[in-house]
C-alpha cells in the first residue's frame, strides 16, 4: 500500500511517500506564493525519488497552512493531528511533542491512545521560535549550529532581561559591549529560548516521553536547558529529517484511513 | 517663578523651562547610554536657549525611564502623571492620553484636574512602540519623518497580518519584493500598529477627548489609523508632543513652588 502526505507551510513545503510502513520518497522545497503550485512541485519531486507516478498513490492527506488549496489530496488534516501522528510513528512511546519551526512553536500532549489531548501554539511572536535563534546567531556572528555548542563552553550564562526578540537584541549588544565572553551570552540566548518554549510545554503539562521535532532540536544548548525547565528528558527524533514530521504524520494518517484505523 | 522639567526616555532626553506658567525654552536630544549625562546635556541646551543658568531654576522635576539617575532634580514623578498633566494644561477637555515613545506605549484615563484614574502600558514587546515604525521605515528605506504622510498617497488597501516586529519586517520585505507600492505598505503598517495600540487603549476604557502624545505622535498617518481603529477622535496638542512629558514635569514643579509660597 502506498500513501502520501503533503505539508504546505508558509516557508517550506514538504511531501512524504510511504509504502508498507517505510518512507520511499520525500522532498522539501521553498514555498512559492501559491500553495497549489508548491504542493504539486514538492509532490512531483517526492514521486520522482520514490520512482512512482501520482496514480500509484492510493490515498493522500494534506496539511499545513495551505492544506485547503491542494487539489490532489483526499483529505486535509490539521498540523497538530499530523505532527502528533508523525511523532508517535517515529517514536511510539511519545506522550508530549515539542515542535519548533522557523516561525512557530507547538506543544502537544497525547492521551494513552496517542490522541491529542491538549495543545498550544505560538506563531504570533518570534520569541521561542527558530527565528529568535537566527536573529541572535547573526548578531553574535556565529552559525545557529555553533550557537548551540556555546552552552557547554559557558561558565556563567547571562540572563536576558527581555523576552521580545527586538528588546533582547539590545540586551545582547549591551553584554557584548561590556566585554562578557561570547559563550556566556550565547548560553544566555539558548536559555532564554528554552524558557519561552518551556512555558508552552508546562502549560500543556508535558509528560514522558517528550519528543522534539523541528530544526531547533539540533541545538544542544536549548535542549539541555529545556530538560531542566520541564523536568523531563527530551528525546530528539533522528529517524527522519525533523522538518518532515508533519508530512510523515499526514502520510501515516493516510494509511490509517486505508487500513480502516481512522 | 522659573521651573524646569526633564524627561529622560530610552531614545531621547527632553527638557522644558517655564517662567510664570509660560514655556520659555524646550530641547530634545538623542539620549546617550548614561541617563544622568543625557539629562545634564539637554538641560544645558534648554538653559542656553532661555539665557539662564542652573542657579536660576527654582525647582526641577525629573521623569522618564532614566529619572532616578538625574542628579540635579528636586523631585521625580511618573511619566504617565507628567504626560497627563502636560496634556490637560494644553487642552482642558482632555480625559485620556495615548502616549507612544521609542520603546513603550501607554494609555491613561484622567480626571478634570489631570490626575490619572486608570492606565495600561506595554514595554514588554516592541510591537506597538516607536521601534516598530523605526524598523519598518528602515525596511522600506524611508526616513522616519517621512513615514507619517505616506498613507495619503496610498491607493491600494493592503494588510499586514503580523504584529510581531520581527515577523512583520519579513512580511514588509516580501511585499516590497512583490512590487507593492511603498505608500500602500506604509498605510498597512500604520493600521497594524494602530490595532495593537487601540487594544491597549480600549482595555482601560479611553474616553474623549483623547490626546495623542510622545515622539511617535508626530506621525500623523499613525494618528489617522489610530483614530480609525478606536472609532474616536484624536487631538493633537499645540505644543510638541515629544516634549509633553517634560512639560508636565515642569508644571508639577510650578505646582510645588506655588504650594510652598502659599504655605
Amino acid at each position: 500500500m502506498i500513501t502520501a502526505g503533503c505539508d504546505v507551510g508558509s516557508l517550506t513545503s514538504k511531501a512524504v511517500i510511504i509504502r508498507d510502513g517505510r518512507i520511499i520518497g520525500s522532498a522539501i522545497i521553498r514555498s512559492s506564493s501559491r500553495p497549489e503550485i508548491s504542493a504539486q512541485k514538492v509532490m512531483d519531486e517526492a514521486l520522482e525519488k520514490a520512482k512512482i507516478s501520482q496514480s500509484g498513490v492510493e490515498y493522500c492527506v494534506g496539511t499545513g497552512y495551505g492544506r485547503d488549496n491542494i487539489p490532489f489530496v483526499d483529505q486535509a488534516r490539521s498540523e497538530i493531528a499530523c505532527h502528533a501522528r508523525g511523532a508517535v510513528w517515529l517514536a511510539p512511546a511519545t506522550k508530549t511533542i515539542i515542535d519548533i519551526g522557523g516561525q512557530d512553536c507547538k506543544a502537544i500532549r497525547l492521551d494513552k491512545n496517542g490522541r491529542v489531548e491538549k495543545f498550544l501554539t505560538n506563531d504570533k511572536c518570534a520569541a521561542g521560535t527558530g527565528r529568535f535563534l537566527e536573529v541572535m546567531a547573526k548578531l553574535l556572528g556565529v552559525s545557529v549550529d555553533d550557537l548551540g555548542k556555546m552552552s557547554k563552553k559557558s561558565r556563567e550564562p547571562v540572563t536576558l532581561a527581555s523576552t521580545c526578540t527586538v528588546w533582547a537584541q539590545a540586551d545582547v549588544i549591551q553584554y557584548i559591549n561590556s566585554g562578557i565572553p561570547v559563550e556566556d551570552v550565547g548560553a544566555g540566548v539558548n536559555n532564554a529560548m528554552a524558557g519561552r518554549v518551556a512555558t508552552l510545554a508546562n502549560a500543556v503539562h508535558a509528560q514522558r516521553e517528550v519528543a522534539m521535532t523541528g530544526g531547533v532540536a539540533k541545538n544542544a544548548g536549548v535542549v539541555r536547558s529545556l530538560e531542566k525547565l520541564i523536568g523531563h528528558k527530551v528525546t530528539i527524533i533522528r529517524k527522519a529529517d525533523p522538518q518532515l514530521a508533519g508530512a510523515i504524520g499526514a502520510a501515516v494518517l493516510a494509511s490509517d484511513v486505508k487500513e480502516g484505523r481512522a | 517663578m522659573i521651573v524646569a522639567g526633564v524627561d529622560v526616555g530610552s531614545l531621547t532626553a527632553k527638557a522644558v523651562i517655564m517662567k510664570d506658567n509660560e514655556i520659555i525654552a524646550s530641547a530634545v536630544l538623542r539620549a546617550n547610554p548614561s541617563p544622568g549625562q543625557s539629562a545634564r546635556e539637554v538641560m544645558d541646551m534648554a538653559l542656553a536657549q532661555a539665557g539662564l543658568s542652573q542657579g536660576d531654576i527654582e525647582f526641577t522635576v525629573g521623569t522618564g525611564y532614566g529619572r532616578k539617575q538625574i542628579d540635579f532634580v528636586n523631585l521625580v514623578e511618573s511619566e504617565i502623571a507628567c504626560h497627563a498633566r502636560g496634556a490637560v494644561w494644553n487642552m482642558p477637555s482632555v480625559r485620556s492620553i495615548i502616549d507612544i515613545g521609542g520603546q513603550d506605549a501607554k494609555a491613561a484615563r484622567i480626571d478634570e484636574n489631570g490626575n490619572v484614574e486608570r492606565y495600561g502600558y506595554n514595554d514588554k514587546c516592541a510591537s506597538g512602540t516607536g521601534r516598530f515604525l523605526e524598523v519598518m521605515a528602515e525596511a522600506l528605506d524611508v526616513p522616519m519623518e517621512d513615514m507619517g504622510d505616506l498613507d495619503l498617497q496610498a491607493t491600494e488597501d493592503l494588510s499586514i497580518s503580523n504584529q510581531c516586529v520581527v515577523f512583520a519586517e519579513t512580511e514588509v520585505i516580501s511585499l516590497v519584493n512583490k512590487g507593492y507600492e511603498v505608500p500602500d505598505i506604509a498605510k498597512a503598517l500604520h493600521k497594524a500598529m494602530a490595532g495593537r495600540v487601540a487594544a491597549l487603549a480600549k482595555g482601560i476604557g479611553v474616553e474623549e477627548d483623547i490626546a495623542f502624545t510622545g515622539g511617535v505622535a508626530k506621525n500623523k498617518g499613525l494618528g489617522r489609523a489610530l483614530a480609525n481603529a478606536l472609532n474616536m477622535d484624536l487631538k493633537f496638542l499645540d505644543t510638541d508632543p515629544q516634549t509633553n512629558g517634560a512639560l508636565g514635569a515642569a508644571l508639577m514643579a510650578s505646582q510645588v513652588m506655588a504650594e510652598k509660597k502659599s504655605a
